[in-house]
Formats: C-alpha cells, structure tokens, sequence
C-alpha cells in the first residue's frame, strides 16, 4: 500500500548504443520529474494534482515529444494534444490540435473541471485557452531546431515516423546532424496517492511529418490513457494500434472482468499488442506499479512510498 | 446460428412527446435504411461497406442528427465527427470537425483506407477530402431551419447545464420534470447521432457512427462518436454503434466494454449489452445496438426511447422507438 508513482517519456526503438550525450539528458530530465511527482505525493497531493505536476515538468523539458520538443507536422507546424482522468470519478478532459499552449496537460484538465464536455480539439480549444487564460507563447516556441532536422529527415524518407523511431538516417551514416537514437517521445505519469486516489495524464506533439489534423491515441479515453478505482495507465507508441488496441482500458478491464493482478493485466496487453508498437505505465489501487513495453527501450521511471525507485530506458536483467 | 444481421440507430433519448406525424416518418426512415442494408447484405456486401452506406443514407436525410440536419454549435455553424471500423483486422477511421464534405463517415472510411494515421480532424481533415475529391458542400447544406429554431431554444434554455449529471431525475416523463439530457430538455435535443452495425454472412463484423454532435456545444468539442472503444466499436466478436450522452459514453468506454465482457468473462450479446447499460453508464444516458458474429441482434438503452431498427437473416425485423 501507500502512495507510488510511474512516469514514461516514450517507447521505441532505441538503440542499446545510445550515445551518453544523448541518454543523460532524458535520464535526468525522468530523474527530475520523478522528484517532482514523489515530493508532491509526500505533501499529500492528490494523484490528479501529482500526474499534472509531473507532465508540466516534462512537456517543459525540450528532450521529449510533448510541449516545447514536439515534433512537427509535415508542414512544419506543432500540434499538441494530452489528456488526463481522475481514478475515483472517472472525470477526464483531452485536448487536441493545439499550438500555442504551453502545458497542453494543464488546459486537459480544465476541459475536464470547466466545461460541460470532456474534449476540446483545434481553434475550438485554442479560444478555450484564451478564455481561461492559461500560459500561450508564439507557436514557434514549441519548435526546435532537432526537430526541423527531424522533418527534414523524414521527409526525405518520404514516410511518416512513428512518434519514437529514431529520425531515420541512410544506412551506416554515422555523421547526420541527428545521430540515430536521439529518442524522444510522448509523456505520461500514472499515480496512486495515499488514500488509494488514482490519476493518469498523458501528453505529445503526436508523429514526426504527420498529417495535419491526425489524432494519435493520447488523447483518446481507453486509449492512450485511462484510469479507474483499479489502475490507472498511460501508453505510448504506435498511435493507431494502441487506438485500435484500446490499449489503457483493456488493462482495467482485464483487472475488472477477468481477476487478473495488475502485472497479468498489463503484461498481456503488451503481448498480445504487435510487436514493437506498445508500452505503457501503470499502478494500482494497492500501490503496485509496472512498466512493460514490447519495443525495444522505453524511456521511464517509477518510484513507491517503501522506498523502490528505478529510472531506465531498455530491459531490466 | 450464423447469417447476416444487420441493426441501425437513429438515436437515444426521445422526447415522449414527439408528434405521431414525426414519428411515423422516423420509423420509414429506419426501414428504408434497414432495407437498403438488407439488400446489399443479399447481394454479398461486405460488413463494412454495409455500415458505410447505411449511415451515408443517413447522413443524406435530413431527419437524424448527422450530415444534413446536424445540431449546430453556439455559433450556428456545423462541425461533425463520424468513425468506422472493421472487425476484421480491427481496422478504423475516424473524422472529426467537419464542415464541408457532404458525407463525412465515407471521409472516416478513407482515413482508414488511405491515409496513415486513424483519426484526422478540421482543416487536415477537410483538406485530406479535397485532396481524394470527395463530395464538397457549404456549410449552410448542412444546416436545416428546423435545426436553427432548435438552437434558439437549448440558448434559452439557458445553454448546456454545467453538469448534466446532476439535476434531474429523468426517465419518467412527466410535466413537473421535464426530462433533460445533454443538459437540455429533450425536446429541444431531439436530433440525434445515427450509427450502423451489421454482421455479413462470413462472420464479418463492423460498425459507424456519425453525428452533429451536441446541439448550441462549443466550437471544437468532440463527443464520444469519433472515438473508437467510446462510440464505435468492431472486433471478431461483435460490432457496436452508441449513442446518447457523449461524455457518459466516453468515461464508460461504452462500444469497446461491450465487447470486453464477452472476451472476458463470457457473456453472450444481449447480455454484454445489458451489462454495459446496467453498470458502465454511471448517472448517463445513452443507448447502443450491436451485432455478434454469429448473427444475432441486439440493443439496449437506459433513456426514453430509442431510435432503431434491426433484421436477421432468418426473416426477422423490427423498427421501433419505445421499449
């Protein structure tokens, strides 16, 4: 029992080479947010309040595909979306098709306490923004310069990347402006506070040259993110078979419908997802917590109140 | 058991009062959609293309809430959503904030068939219709005078409640409490989504659903319709279509928990969908049909009345609005 947390920055391929320069900041930007979440769960914070804390922190960091470091669209443009949903009422609110809102997690969750709906997508949730007065810069905040070398890469690949693939690259170049493996991807925090309160967010600026306008799975209810009084889950990976997979709910409903323990839950769904396209982070009401993924790394990390702490991105032995 | 199965909605939730006349023409519209449906199922259709013309039919009509006749947003305008998917591989395409393209479950169907990605919206997805030269219309097709007094009056009746969840007790008519859902008196949220499920004579099972959404809703709000698992849902098992209070629909995962509880704890279809009304609705309201793949039809709604229809292989049919 007692409070536990686990937070994701993508999962993908990501090669066991990863060169230091390009590990360390993401191990320490997971370190970071880790901090904030365990502290806020320490001073009594709710898992909800905990889960958007610790997706602010890492939409903030540039390292990973949520907030400022989102990937572009194939007109080079941002377009964010994230969602988050309290365990204990099931109240959720998703955003889509932003590009000026500096937490997208932040405006999910006044969706959720300030309006009669639960999702807000494009200008619609734009003038939402605006109405409430949340933080908005120039969208050309979001871009970085990795990012438009990102494109351009894909672009001469002429494919769509999915949203944690290495920037491709022509076979054995070592030299490219992004070395393979500068990972990055969605966020997400799954929580479990001491009263047994459970909470998920998730957040991304979606595929590297997607179409303008393409919903990925964060944003989606039973999808990219779910909680309920069993568990709460936030997934990453390849958008459309996590859609296609309601990969979050089946977690719960395995828990629900079927009797199986968080760790059964999870490890089937990501199992039985195809391979190289899921992983997802999860807890349960009773405070476990675990972190499969059926790519090759996954950028994570996860700590309990009995003391576990643990930050990785590939398989643990 | 086997054969084809085919089940259509027009909607839940409908207001007791509707005049004899309205709902004469509800019913021929449902068994022209059954029809048409059934003679396509006869000539070897393909599920999911079953469910694409069936909703375009729709669609096309003004009667329902989705293409033509759609709810307007509080600016007047129309923004609709639809999604489709195949059980057969668990295909889907979804769309949502379209303004232009006269039939927006066949821009959902191509989505699914020729674009990447499963969910497009607004101006992408307006501009991926162009792109494949689908049929364009005016916003102004879309927007019927019927719907305009409609949204004269949910504004008086004082916009969308906050929390619709809490005020009214409501199946059960009555004068002195007005049923309300979507936080509007029924009356005025006549209109309603439309959806599709069908079973083919190979197993095949698939599902779409297309709407205007909420009538006087925010520019950019999505409802459950587009969501694959909240208002459309098609696996081996089963192919279900929703209906009623989005948001309801999308926190009880309602189309994916259908077949959820026959994958895993193994209940049959009407089962399934009694379970998910009964249990996974929390204080909403809302309706669904669905199809199993062995043929059979059911539906279930926890609101007064809904708008259907369904036909088996075996000569059954019925159309109806009330329980």
């Amino acid at each position: 029992m007692g409070w536990a947390i686990a937070l994701h920055g993508g999962a993908g391929d990501i090669p066991m080479d990863l060169p230091a320069e390009r590990r360390q900041p993401r191990e320490d930007g997971l370190r970071r947010a880790l901090e904030v979440g365990v502290s806020a769960l320490k001073s009594q914070a709710s898992a909800l309040d905990a889960v958007e804390l610790v997706v602010r922190e890492l939409e903030n960091n540039p390292n990973f595909n949520a907030g400022k470091g989102s990937v572009l669209t194939s007109s080079g443009s941002v377009e964010m979306e994230a969602c988050i949903m309290d365990g204990s009422t099931k109240n959720c609110g998703a955003v889509s098709g932003l590009s000026t809102v500096v937490n997208a997690i932040s405006l999910a969750r006044l969706v959720m306490e300030k309006t009669p709906h639960i999702y807000l997508g494009f200008d619609g949730a734009e003038a939402f923004a605006r109405e409430q007065g949340v933080e908005t810069v120039d969208p050309s905040h979001f871009i970085t310069v990795e990012n438009i070398e990102r494109l351009n890469q894909a672009k001469d690949a002429n494919r769509v990347q999915i949203d944690y693939t290495p920037p491709f690259q022509a076979a054995n170049t070592k030299d490219t402006a992004v070395p393979e493996g500068d990972q990055i991807g969605t966020v997400g925090c799954v929580a479990v506070d001491i009263h047994g309160n459970l909470a998920t967010a998730t957040s991304t600026g979606g595929l590297v040259n997607k179409m303008v306008g393409r919903i990925g799975d964060t944003p989606i209810i039973g999808a990219g993110t779910y909680a309920n009084s069993f568990c709460a889950v936030s997934a990453t990976g390849k958008g459309e078979a996590i859609i296609r997979g309601t990969v979050a709910r089946d977690v719960a409903a395995l828990m629900e419908y079927k009797s199986l323990s968080l760790k059964d839950a999870a490890s089937q769904v990501v199992k039985c997802a195809p391979k190289g396209t899921t992983g997802l982070v999860a807890v349960s009401a009773a405070g476990e917590v675990i972190m499969p993924f059926n790519t090759t790394g996954m950028f994570r990390a996860c700590a309990t109140e009995d003391g576990n702490t643990e930050v990785a991105i590939w398989p643990s032995l | 058991m086997g054969g084809w199965a085919i089940v259509v909605h027009g909607g839940a939730g409908v207001d007791p009062n509707l005049p004899a006349e309205r709902q004469e023409e509800a019913k021929q519209l449902l068994t022209h959609c059954l029809n048409l449906g059934i003679s396509a199922l006869r000539s070897s259709l393909p599920a999911i293309d079953v469910v694409e013309l069936v909703v375009r039919e729709l669609e096309t009509n003004p009667f329902f809430n989705s293409g033509r006749g759609s709810a307007l947003t509080e600016k007047g305008t129309v923004e609709m959503e639809a999604s489709i998917m195949d059980g057969n591989g668990r295909r889907c395409g979804a769309v949502s904030g379209v303004t232009s393209v006269k039939n927006p479950i066949s821009l959902a169907r191509l989505v699914m068939d020729k674009s990447p990605h499963s969910y497009l919206a607004f101006s992408g997805a307006e501009a991926f219709a162009k792109k494949h030269d689908m049929e364009m219309v005016d916003n102004e097709y879309f927007i019927t005078e019927d719907n305009k007094g409609m949204l004269k009056q949910a504004k008086e009746a004082n916009t969308i409640l906050f929390d619709y969840r809490v005020p009214l007790d409501s199946c059960g008519a009555g004068v002195e409490s007005p049923i309300v859902m979507n936080g509007l008196p029924i009356s005025v949220y006549a209109p309603e989504t439309v959806g599709c499920a069908v079973v083919d004579s190979q197993g095949r099972c698939a599902a779409a659903t297309s709407t205007g959404g909420l009538m006087n809703k925010m520019m950019g709000r999505i409802g459950d319709s587009p969501l694959i698992g909240a208002g459309t849902y098609a696996c081996d098992l089963c192919g279900v279509s929703c209906t009623g209070e989005g948001e309801a629909i999308i926190r009880g995962t309602l189309a994916r928990d259908v077949a959820a509880v026959m994958e895993y704890k193994g209940l049959g279809l009407q089962e399934a969908v009694d379970f998910v009304v009964k249990e996974r609705l929390d204080e909403g309201k809302a309706g669904l049909i669905a199809v199993s793949k062995t043929g059979e039809v059911a539906y279930g709604f926890n609101c007064v009345g809904m708008f259907r229809g369904c036909a088996t292989e075996d000569g059954f049919m019925e159309v109806g609005i009330w329980e």
